[in-house]
Parts: structure tokens; sequence; C-alpha cells
């Protein structure tokens, strides 16, 4: 948190505070412009932008044809152009027909014109499941964005952080994916510090202190690594849970100083498991750290499959407390 | 089919109505011997000559670009020799006030809209100097990925218009490009969105090998804009003055808030896609046939000869003039240094992350090693 966090605070959910946030860039400064579907008369289909069209005006809030790749392409223009485009895509399961304009441009203005122009776009959407959403509503694609050379990618945890996090990414000169966990929306409420703050990019955050384990999670696994900290303490396991908020830039600092206090790692994402970002910062520990390590790196994820639309297994594909605790226990045990 | 009229409709007003002829009628100013066909369509002299003087220019590059790329100093190159009208004429209406999204066939649109020599060489000789675009102007650097500039175009237009500026944005396509997604989603953003955009879509007849008859059931291309309700205008891409008419009317509707148009420009690549490519594998000389006799240099050539506003005396001087300029440009392109293994990592954000650091000192480590 900066040091010029106002000290007033207000009790929010997740989907409040990014509301807030966009009201405050809006207000702040006139080149933020918000669009994408459903997001100006009806305020978005999570409400993350309700209201906003009717305070800023339908030219600096508005909907637009249905069409991802439009949304993120004409974003694109509007960037080269000096707005600051803040573009909604519904959900993040339905980025992919913007996949050609993400990959192919998104990352790539500032070192294809040299720094003659930059993007400084900001793409935001839903991602991830434990709501039972239909088919397609609850991917978890943020590996293919940090895949993506030069494209910050954005996950909250809290409502606070959310707030100022998303205010730093409208501030950033570069392009940032920005994924909003559907779960932690209105489950999480707590105090949200009022008025403009940021969050820094490329900082994570220490949930809770342990000597024992590090557990390695972001967005809306945060909660679930929580609950088995929880569960592993009252057996006397110290874990420390580090809540990593932003996969690039990544702040290996953080990561690697855990480690090298507890020499023992669980890695929790809900996206499948080959070649997810879990698997980037497994090989980072195991170039940086392996000499700490007490037992072998565990990743608790996904499936090599897509999320299943079945409401009554859907929770056995997306990882639980239970899960989380059975590998703390793996490491512990090793 | 239409009925032949005594006065033709104005495409500029009539829109894509006045082009119900699947036969492919279009608009002229100029016959392909240099004829006049639509005299109020004309540009004045100096436009004409500047046009002309243009399409001489990008024609020598073309040509030029051969010969480097066959003595290897030139990197793959897409030739656009016998479309000059289609992208000068075009280009040529803008200006660098204004924002231009070219594909890789356009340097011949780049060129004629501003783009230095030395860079557009560099640009082809694969050197950084290639993309670092001039700070005034408004051009992007070729786009590879095809239709992907198209939704950029609106976005940049419709910034234009939220920031109170009468600036317009013009996006270039082929035949091929306009099958895609992003083409359509551009066109049917700008309608709704009220961009002020100028789409050109120039139909040459090839899409590497596949002709437009295969890309497309469609014969008209500029009908395309009725899906999206703007106007839709077809052009004799052979002949400058009818692009350069039709397109600078297209400015100007943007400019005065009138929303986007699509123009179909008609022109033929007699060139191979690129220098790398071997069209005898497609096509053959029959499928080229009567397209020379359309050639628009040679055209307004003509035209400028016949009305006196050009002697073989001032266009002799004109080609040393285009040469001599052409080889001071390739004197300074061939002066840009080279990359350094570091630039790799350079302009990926404004502030490097940690890892792009690493990844700088890594690169730097292994230079000095």
């Amino acid at each position: 948190m900066t040091a010029t966090a106002p000290s007033k605070t207000k009790t929010m959910t997740m989907v409040a505070a990014i509301n807030d946030a966009l009201a405050l860039a809006l207000e702040r400064d006139p080149a933020v412009h918000i669009f994408g579907e459903d997001v100006g008369v009806m305020g978005g289909v999570f409400r993350a932008t309700d209201g906003l069209q009717t305070r800023f005006g339908a030219e600096r809030v508005f909907d637009t044809p249905l069409a991802e790749a439009g949304i993120v392409g004409m974003g694109v223009g509007m960037g080269l152009a000096g707005l600051k485009p803040v573009a909604e895509i519904q959900f993040a399961g339905f980025l992919y027909p913007a996949l050609d304009q993400i990959l192919s441009h998104l990352g790539r203005y500032r070192h294809r014109t040299r720094s003659r122009y930059h993007l400084p776009m900001v793409v935001r959407a839903p991602y991830g499941g434990g709501v039972h959403t239909p088919e397609q509503h609850a991917d978890s694609p943020e590996a293919i964005l940090a895949h993506t050379p030069g494209v910050k990618v954005v996950i909250p945890s809290t409502p606070a952080d959310a707030k100022g996090l998303l205010l730093a990414a409208i501030e950033d000169p570069d392009p940032v994916f920005f994924f909003e966990a559907i779960k932690l929306y209105r489950s999480v409420k707590e105090e949200v510090p009022e008025g403009y703050y940021t969050v820094p990019l490329g900082k994570a955050r220490v949930v809770t202190e342990g000597d024992d384990v590090t557990v390695i999670c972001y967005g809306g696994m945060v909660e679930v690594a929580q609950k088995a900290a929880e569960a592993a303490r009252a057996h006397g396991i110290g874990v420390e849970v580090i809540d990593l908020r932003t996969l690039v830039p990544l702040d290996t600092d953080t990561i690697l100083a855990s480690v090298q206090k507890t020499g023992r790692v669980v890695i929790v994402t809900e996206a499948p498991r080959t070649g997810g970002f879990h698997s980037e910062i497994s090989a980072t520990v195991a170039e940086e750290a392996i000499e700490f390590l007490r037992s072998p790196i565990v990743r608790v994820t996904g499936f090599d499959a897509p999320y299943p639309p079945f409401t009554s297994i859907e929770d056995v594909y997306r990882p639980n407390p239970v899960r989380v605790a059975r590998a703390i226990r793996q490491v512990m045990a090793y | 089919m239409s009925q032949p009229q005594t006065t033709p409709p104005d495409p500029l007003t009539a829109g894509a109505a006045a082009y119900e002829d699947a036969q492919g009628e279009m608009f002229q100013t100029l016959a392909p011997d240099g004829s006049v066909i639509r005299p109020e369509a004309l540009p004045d002299v100096p436009t004409r000559l500047h046009l002309y003087r243009q399409m001489r220019r990008v024609r020598h590059f073309d040509e030029r670009a051969w010969v480097l790329y066959r003595t290897g100093r030139m990197g793959v190159f897409p030739p656009y020799g016998g479309m000059e009208a289609s992208q000068v004429g075009t280009a040529a209406a803008l200006t660098h006030d204004d924002w231009l999204f070219p594909t890789y066939r356009d340097t011949g649109a780049a060129l004629a809209y501003g783009l230095p020599i030395p860079q557009t060489l560099a640009y082809w000789r694969t050197s950084p100097h290639g993309w670092a675009m001039p700070q005034d102007l408004k051009i992007l650097p070729f786009y590879i990925p095809i239709a992907t500039q198209y939704p950029h175009a609106v976005g940049a237009a419709l910034a234009e218009r939220r920031r109170g500026t009468a600036n317009v944005a013009m996006a270039y396509i082929g035949d091929g490009g306009s099958s895609e997604g992003d083409f359509h989603e551009a066109l049917n953003f700008a309608g709704a969105l009220d961009a002020p955009c100028v789409f050109i879509l120039q139909n040459n007849g090839w899409a590497i090998s596949v002709p437009t008859r295969t890309q497309t059931r469609a014969t008209n291309l500029s009908r395309r804009a009725d899906g999206y309700g703007i106007p839709g205008v077809r052009v004799d891409g052979n002949d400058v003055l009818a692009t350069y008419h039709v397109t600078a009317e297209a400015v100007r509707r943007a400019r005065a808030g009138e929303g986007p148009t699509l123009i179909e420009t008609v022109t033929y690549r007699i060139k191979p896609h690129t220098l790398a490519d071997d069209p005898s594998r497609y096509r053959t000389d029959a499928d080229n046939l009567g397209w020379d006799a359309k050639d628009p240099v040679t055209r307004l050539r003509a035209h400028l000869l016949a009305e006196g506003h050009l002697t073989e005396e001032e266009d002799t001087a004109l080609t040393r003039e285009i040469e001599a300029e052409f080889e001071a440009a390739l004197a300074v392109a061939d002066a840009f240094p080279e990359p350094t293994p570091a630039e790799i990592v350079d302009h990926v954000f404004a502030e490097p992350t940690p890892q792009l650091r690493r990844q700088r000192a890594q690169l730097l480590a292994e230079e000095q090693a």
C-alpha cells in the first residue's frame, strides 16, 4: 500500500472496490475510457461498472458490439492514439476470440516501434470457478497471458488489493491484464481505504507467516490456501501463505526469501496442470533455491481437462482446502 | 444488372446502391489510354503532378528493391508494382495528423504518406531503425498478421473523435484479408460507434496463390459495407485520379462526422507475393492478361503529356531526381548500425521487470565473453 493511502475506510466487497477504483480513475484522468459488452447501461454482468455510465456519460463508458477481437483491437488503437482504454471481457473464457489481438499486438507496441508508441491499456476479465457457472465461464487462462511478452498480469485476492492494484494497472504505461476471481466478487468483505491509492505491481503479499511450509498462490486460491494453513496450524505446522498478486512482474525475491526460510513449497492454482503458471514458479524455485529444499515441490492444480460444467464434481477439479492440506502434509512427511 | 445510364450515379452520395453491377462497374476518371472519362472528378493540375511524382517515387522503390534483394542488400520484400495508383491515391488524401495502418504490401502507401525512404529500407532489411516510427507521423510499422490492423484503426479514429480533433484513421487490407473476422468486426464497430475511418480494400486478385474467385463468392467486395450500414465505394485501383477523388471524399466525410467508408480499389498484383515467391506454380501469363495495359503510371503519364501538363524533358528530369533521392537514402540506410544482442530485451516495458533486467545482464555478459 502506498504512503498516500487514506486513513478512512469503508466495508466493501471486491466488486464494489473494483467499481470504486474505476470511478476514481475516470474522475482523475479524462483519457480513461471504459468499454465492453454490457458495461454501459447495464453496468456489467457482475455490476463492476454499475452507475459509471450515468455518472461519466456514454462517451467515457460505453457498450460495444458483441465481438471480443473488436473490443481488444479497438482498444489497441485507442491506446495508441492517446486514450487510456480499460476494456472488459465478460468472462476470461470468452477472451479467446481476442487472442490474436492479444498475442499479435497487445504486448508488442513498445517493442515494435522502439518506444515511439506504447500501449497504456487495461483488459479486465472475471476468471475462475467455484460458483457453478455454465460451461466455458470458469477458465483460468492467466498462463497464456503471462507467457505473452510485454503484457503484465495482475490477479487480486482481496477488495483492498483489487482497488489499489487496479488503479496501479490503469496508471501503468504498458498493457495490463487484470483477472478478477468470480468466486471472490461478493464472498469477501473487508475494510477498504476510501479515496485514491495504488498497490504497486510486482510486490507479493505475505498473507500469513510461518516457518515450515511456503504455500504460493494468487486470486481465488488465496482463501483456499488460508483455510488449509489454518488447519495445518492446528497440527502445529507453520504455513507461510504468499499471495503473488501479480504474475508479471513476478516478485521472486519474496518467494525465494520464504523458500530459504521454510525449505518446503506447495503451489496452488485452479488452472490446468500442464504448462500452468505454477510450473513457472516451480522451475524458478528449482533453479534459484534447490539447495534450500527439504522436499520436492508440490503443485496443487486443476486437471489437464476442460473445467467441468458439472456442478456435482466441479469442486473436485478446483483445488479445495482438503487437497491443499494434503499437499502440506506430503511435503512435511518427506 | 444496371441499365446503361446517361449520367452515372455519384458513388459518394449514392453509396453502395450505385454499384449494382456485378460486371464490376466502378468509378473511373481516366481510361487506360489516359483519356478523360470524368472531367468533373479530376483534381487540380498541381495535385495531378504531385500524384504522378509520388507514383514514380514508389515505383522506383519497388524496382530497386528487386535489385537489392538479388544482391543480398534487402530482406524478403512484398512487391506492389502495378498497384501504385491504389496506394498513392489513397494515402495522398491524408495529412500527417491522420493515422495510417499499412499492411506489408503497402510500402508504396507508407512512402506516399511520408515515411522516409531510409527508414522504409531499414524495415525491409530488418533493422530496428525501420520500426522506430518518426515522431511527426502517425504511421505504424507494416502489419504482418492479416486484418488485425482494422480494429486498431477504429480505435485510433474513435480516440481522435473523443479528443475533439477532426483527424481520421485509414487502414489497408487485401481481398484475402477481407475474409478475416477482424475485418468484419472493425467495419461493424466503426459503423456502430461512428468512427472516422477510411477502410481501403485493395482487391488485387490474389492472396498468395488463391484467386479472389476462390477466396469468396462475392464479386463486388465494396458491397461488404452494406452489411454494416456504411457506404461502400468501388473504384478503378489503377486510376490514381479516381482513387484520390474517392478517398478524398471519404476523408472529408469522416472529418465532418459522417462516419466510415469502405473503398474497394480494383487492381492487380502483377508481381509475386514476395520476392521469394514463384507465381508460375499457381497462375499463367493468361491470368495476368490485360493488366499491363492498365498500368497506373503510364496511364497518368499519357494524360499529363496529352494535356500539356508534363513534357518529356520534365519527365526525364523527374527520373533523375527520383534516382538521386533513392541513392542518397540508400546511403543513409547503409550507415544504420546493426542492433546489439541486448536490444532484444529493450523496449518491452517502460520499466523493465526484474526478469528482463537479469536477461539483459546475461546477454551483455555473453556479448563480452
